[in-house]
């Protein structure tokens, strides 16, 4: 075998991959397309729009990437689980009561510490709020082996009431007629770059993604992990401490989530709302499937969605499609996602 | 706490609660019927928000419950038919399928519904319930459990239905054979590929009821998102109930109770926030988890594709 029948075969398998990736995108938005056809949308004015004030205009692209800060902690937190083979569905209660946490202790703490120090203590609290909503699930997937989809998601819903009371009660601020919290000063935030809109959470974001990407893949303790994912009976049998390391991805990927909404509170609102529920999680799994867990991968799907949903939620005040047809997208996307790796598997079955 | 147990708040809280369990209790059967198979069916919430919308369409301008029922029901196997062929046929990943399903019914409703009725929610009149003769004229209890649509008895009925089906014929051991050793059953000549597309239809259609249930007398209108996690719930007592229908009706009449008991305490004036009662089932699903979690039982082939030759 010569070097050049190699290089044939890595550039078809480079495409092969490009196409892997492209197709479910592709067939998602002509889908997409065709339902706004049926409501009497123009797709196309649509899909422009959405790029145009997502990605081409300075002011939509600065908010594409402050998007982006949540959304990189939250699919970090997804790969730890997802690679260590746990369905960790409850990212979004993680998220909300973290948020709400931060939120309440944010601006009194900075009266009496400095600004930096308020920020890390911000960030810690969050890892650990977010960690310890995940115990329970944690506890009944290790211990007695119950389906941690269910317990997660349950546990989401009781977050999100949870994060209401919270709000309403303890944390709201007397001086404003809607419940939310005490809000923290603009100049009291994540700092931002240079004269731009954009927090450092984004630049965190980015870290915390490749961190988790390394971690899972170049160190023994993420191979522990994988193992354990990928065939948790082996795993027993290779010595290792199955029910530690699944409390251990479950903490890891709950904090991770936990410190997503340290960052869009700490680095955009300062408050948390009663009923604010950006439901980030859900929304992000598809993409971390879609990067096949990979850490770059997802940063470049992050940002493609980010460009979705702010070009979107300026459609919808403009175009009159509302938001859910983002949600829409992103069930289609997961769908062709199944569909293209059943594809790809079967013919690469036939090939060899 | 006297004021608790006057006969409205009682009679108010237990009316709740079947109207509150039967989308449950429906949902559930749905679920188990699938699970037993050994098809996840995490897309339950799916079916039960479009049956829940197609439902309320039909009821709407048909101006028939019984339409309403059956449209619900058909709106249910719709999305299931993308579940049959994605995760039976195809063999795809039941979760990543299931969370798509979900994902996409939730956007898909809110979409037409917003098309179709802007920002006003139309509401449908009230159901003409079928009184029962006799038990239907026992003080409070008779009001509460036999002035119904007769939809709340069929849904009962099918317990019973179920739990013959499963024990008593083919049709349920086959179904039990292809979530436990689904091999076993191909080598005896039935086709594992039809007997788990029969039950996940069948779980479409009964979340699809469940929904325009919830959609048509449980609440009158449709709203968006408006599920909000029943097809969850559906899905840990299918989890907890191990196959028993039965267990799946007392599990739904615990949560029925749960979820009404959110309106009946605001009926009677207690100013407990809404957000705490909201809170009520989730947690009691959790507890129930801790408690009975480690009895949970789910079929040894549960969301692993079936390949003829494959190990």
């Amino acid at each position: 075998m010569t070097s050049r029948y190699i290089n044939i075969g890595r550039v078809s398998e480079l495409a092969r991959s490009a196409i892997r990736i492209i197709a479910p995108i592709l067939l998602a938005l002509v889908v997409g397309g065709l339902i706004l056809v049926i409501l009497g949308k123009d797709p196309i004015a649509y899909y422009w729009y959405v790029v145009k004030r997502g990605l081409l205009s300075w002011t939509g692209f600065q908010a594409t990437l402050v998007r982006t800060a949540p959304l990189l902690f939250v699919a970090a937190g997804l790969i730890v689980a997802f690679r260590a083979g746990i369905w960790n569905l409850g990212v979004d209660g993680q998220f909300l009561l973290a948020a709400v946490l931060v939120a309440a202790v944010g601006s009194p703490l900075n009266t009496i510490i400095p600004n930096w120090a308020m920020i890390c203590i911000c960030f810690i609290l969050a890892a650990t709020i977010g960690a310890i909503w995940s115990l329970i699930p944690a506890y009944l997937k290790a211990n007695h082996g119950v389906n941690e989809i269910i317990t997660t998601l349950m546990m989401t819903f009781i977050g999100i009431s949870l994060a209401n009371v919270l709000i309403k009660i303890p944390f709201n601020d007397p001086a404003t007629t809607v419940p939310q919290t005490v809000t923290l000063a603009v100049e009291d935030r994540l700092p931002r770059l240079f004269d731009t809109i954009i927090h450092h959470g984004v630049i965190l974001g980015l870290l915390s993604v490749l961190f988790v990407h390394f971690l899972m893949t170049r160190t023994s303790f993420g191979l522990n992990l994988q193992v354990v994912g990928a065939n948790p009976k082996a795993a027993v049998h290779a010595g290792l401490n199955v029910r530690f390391l699944t409390y251990v991805a479950f903490g890891l990927s709950a904090a991770l989530a936990g410190m997503g909404g340290a960052v869009e509170i700490l680095g955009v609102w300062g408050t948390v709302r009663a009923d604010w529920d950006p439901a980030y999680g859900l929304l992000v799994v598809p993409l971390v499937f879609l990067a096949r867990f990979h850490g770059i991968g997802t940063i470049a799907f992050v940002l493609f969605f980010a460009v979705l949903m702010i070009g979107g939620e300026s459609a919808s005040r403009r175009l009159g499609v509302p938001t859910f047809f983002v949600l829409v997208l992103v069930g289609l996307l997961l769908m062709f996602l199944a569909i293209v790796e059943y594809l790809d598997h079967r013919w690469r079955q036939r090939t060899t | 706490m006297s004021e608790l147990l006057t006969e409205t708040f009682v009679t108010a809280l237990l009316f709740g609660s079947v109207t509150a369990g039967v989308p449950l209790l429906l949902a559930g059967i749905g679920e188990q019927i699938s699970e037993k198979s050994g098809v996840l069916n995490i897309g339950l919430e799916g079916m039960m928000l479009v049956g829940a919308y197609t439902g309320f369409c039909a009821a709407y301008y048909f101006d028939s419950f019984w339409l309403g029922f059956l449209f619900g029901g058909l709106g249910g196997v719709s999305v299931a038919m993308l579940m049959v062929l994605f995760c039976v046929i195809l063999g795809l990943n039941q979760i990543v399928i299931g969370i798509a399903l979900t994902l996409g019914a939730d956007g898909l409703t809110a979409l037409l519904h917003h098309f179709q009725f802007s920002r006003t929610y139309p509401r449908l009149s009230a159901v003409e319930p079928l009184v029962i003769p006799v038990v239907g004229d026992i003080p409070y209890l008779g009001e509460v459990f036999f002035h119904r649509h007769p939809v709340v008895y069929l849904a009962v009925g099918l317990v019973f239905f179920l739990v013959w089906l499963f024990k008593r014929t083919y049709v349920g051991l086959n179904l039990q054979a292809a979530g436990d050793v689904p091999a076993a059953l191909d080598v005896t000549g039935v086709s594992v590929r039809s007997t788990r597309t029969w039950a996940v239809l069948a779980t479409g259609f009964l979340a699809g009821v469940g929904g325009a249930f919830l959609a048509n007398i449980g609440a009158g209108i449709f709203v968006p998102h408006m599920i909000h996690g029943a097809g969850f719930i559906g899905i840990v007592l299918a989890m907890l109930a191990r196959g028993h229908p039965t267990w799946v009706l007392y599990g739904a009449a615990l949560f029925g109770v749960s979820l009404s008991l959110t309106t009946a305490l605001q009926v009677a004036g207690f100013n407990i926030p809404t957000d705490v009662v909201q809170m009520l089932p989730f947690t009691m699903v959790i507890v129930m988890l801790i408690l009975l979690g480690r009895n949970s039982y789910l079929p040894a082939a549960l969301a692993l594709p079936y390949i003829r030759g494959e190990r």
